[in-house]
């Protein structure tokens, strides 16, 4: 039988590769701030990771949603994020050109690397929180990935078109949900605007610009999230006007997720999900 | 002596899905194309759902099948685009899927992403899944996805059979 290694003394060595990057432990230099290069593997990761940490969030429902059939339709969700996620993150990785692949990054990054906005590391909370958050991602991610098959860099727009479709279907199933449960029962509808009101704030992020953004708009590559907001205001508002929800008022965003500023949850979330790459770096089955 | 391009469609007419294996992955529609560069066989091969986790099954068995079959220099392409739609199903497959218990696709209702009116435009007459063990249209969603995301689960109101309806994409 081939010998485990203990995971409680793991291969220091291997560890402190997967720590540095493999970029830096090869001996090349990391990709220039604000270089082309790095705007567009920002821009990437921002992609990439908004939909690995949304796919791990809904798939810690699985085996514990209230009915079978939503459990396997969370599931499902997760498949198609975490395989468009293999796609975004991927291109990323070639990108970047520095021997990484879209495991590496997933697996091998700390949080302050990460770029996904703060809304999709919120914790699943109660059944209502879960589909409010997905949503309003949503609600921005099927508009952004139709904008993005206008992309001047032909294999971002080829991922998008393949990602638009399963995600037309994401958006159909969570729009139905929120106003079956938002227009359900007294219990139903006060989680469901519970759920709103709480996630609210952190709804804005997406559709606000930084400067990578905009140099990535100017650029034809990913187009800039603010014109994203109309599109999302109309399928929110509609959505929110049948499930008889309050939009709640004020556009606060919290911000820092896109730049690697995370709330707490985010440690919480990767110590479980790369556990066994970093203790096991290339571990396969 | 290599085999021809048309003996080489045979043979991958006859490597099932890893999820329904009653269809075949030419009847799937996945396989894109086949072609030789110079002595190499070149299969191009596009998936189905970005995360179906049926999709490097799919690359094993057709390279086992090819691998039998004698072919020795051979590479596997991946194409995005166009993205695999179940318009690409073959009228044999779809028939298959039917027999099967599956309910198959109704060309021309994918969703667009498009929320407002989508229900309305979506009910009725427009999205008929007809039950594949009775035929009965008196149907209705349970939901949006089904054992794999390619499918949602529907139930038939006449017979009260529960069914996959592989949707429309």
């Amino acid at each position: 039988m081939p010998v485990q290694g203990d995971m409680m003394t793991p291969d220091a060595e291997a560890l402190a590769k997967a720590a540095g990057g493999a970029a830096r432990s090869a001996g090349q230099t990391p990709l220039e701030a604000g270089s082309p290069e790095m705007d567009l593997f920002t821009g990437l990761t921002r992609l990439g990771d908004n939909t690995l940490i949304l796919g791990h969030r809904i798939s810690e429902w699985c085996g514990h949603a209230p009915v079978l059939e939503e459990d396997i339709a969370l599931s499902n969700m997760a498949l198609d994020l975490i395989g468009q996620t293999q796609f975004w993150l991927g291109l990323a990785a070639e990108v970047e050109g520095r021997g990484r692949d879209a495991d590496a990054l997933a697996f091998r990054r700390d949080a302050w690397h990460f770029h996904n906005i703060l809304l999709v590391e919120r914790p699943n909370g109660d059944f209502g929180q879960t589909l409010m958050r997905q949503f309003l991602f949503d609600a921005w991610h099927a508009p952004m990935l139709k904008a993005l098959e206008g992309s001047a860099d032909a294999r971002i727009a080829e991922i998008a078109a393949k990602a638009h479709r399963e995600v037309a279907y994401h958006i159909e199933r969570s729009a139905d949900l929120v106003i079956r449960l938002g227009d359900g029962s007294e219990e139903s509808h006060a989680r469901m605007q519970a759920a709103l009101d709480r996630l609210w704030p952190y709804s804005g992020e997406m559709m606000i610009a930084d400067a990578v953004d905009l140099r990535l708009a100017h650029a034809g590559l990913i187009p800039d999230p603010a014109s994203i907001r109309p599109a999302w205001d109309e399928t929110v508002n509609h959505v929110l006007e049948e499930a008889t929800l309050k939009r709640p008022e004020g556009n606060f965003a919290h911000q820092g997720g896109k730049q690697g500023r995370h709330s707490e949850h985010m440690g919480h979330l990767l110590a479980p999900m790369q556990w066994l790459q970093r203790a096991y770096p290339d571990a396969e089955w | 002596m290599r085999a021809s391009v048309e003996q080489v469609w045979n043979w991958l007419g006859e490597v099932p899905d890893p999820e329904i294996p009653v269809i075949s992955l030419t009847g799937l529609g996945v396989i894109r194309d086949v072609a030789y560069e110079g002595a190499e066989l070149v299969v191009t091969v596009t998936p189905t759902y970005s995360g179906c986790p049926a999709t490097s099954v799919i690359n094993f068995d057709i390279e086992q099948k090819l691998r039998e079959k004698g072919v020795e220099k051979l590479r596997l392409e991946r194409q995005l685009s166009p993205p695999w739609t179940t318009d690409w199903i073959s009228e044999e497959a779809r028939a298959a899927l039917k027999a099967y218990g599956i309910a198959p696709p109704i060309d021309g209702t994918a969703a667009d992403g498009v929320i407002a009116g989508r229900i309305a435009r979506m009910s009725g007459d427009n999205l008929k899944v007809a039950c594949p063990r009775c035929n009965s249209t008196k149907t209705e969603k349970v939901s949006q996805f089904g054992s794999t995301p390619c499918k949602a689960s529907y139930r038939c109101t006449d017979c009260l059979e529960p069914f996959d309806y592989f949707k429309c994409i």
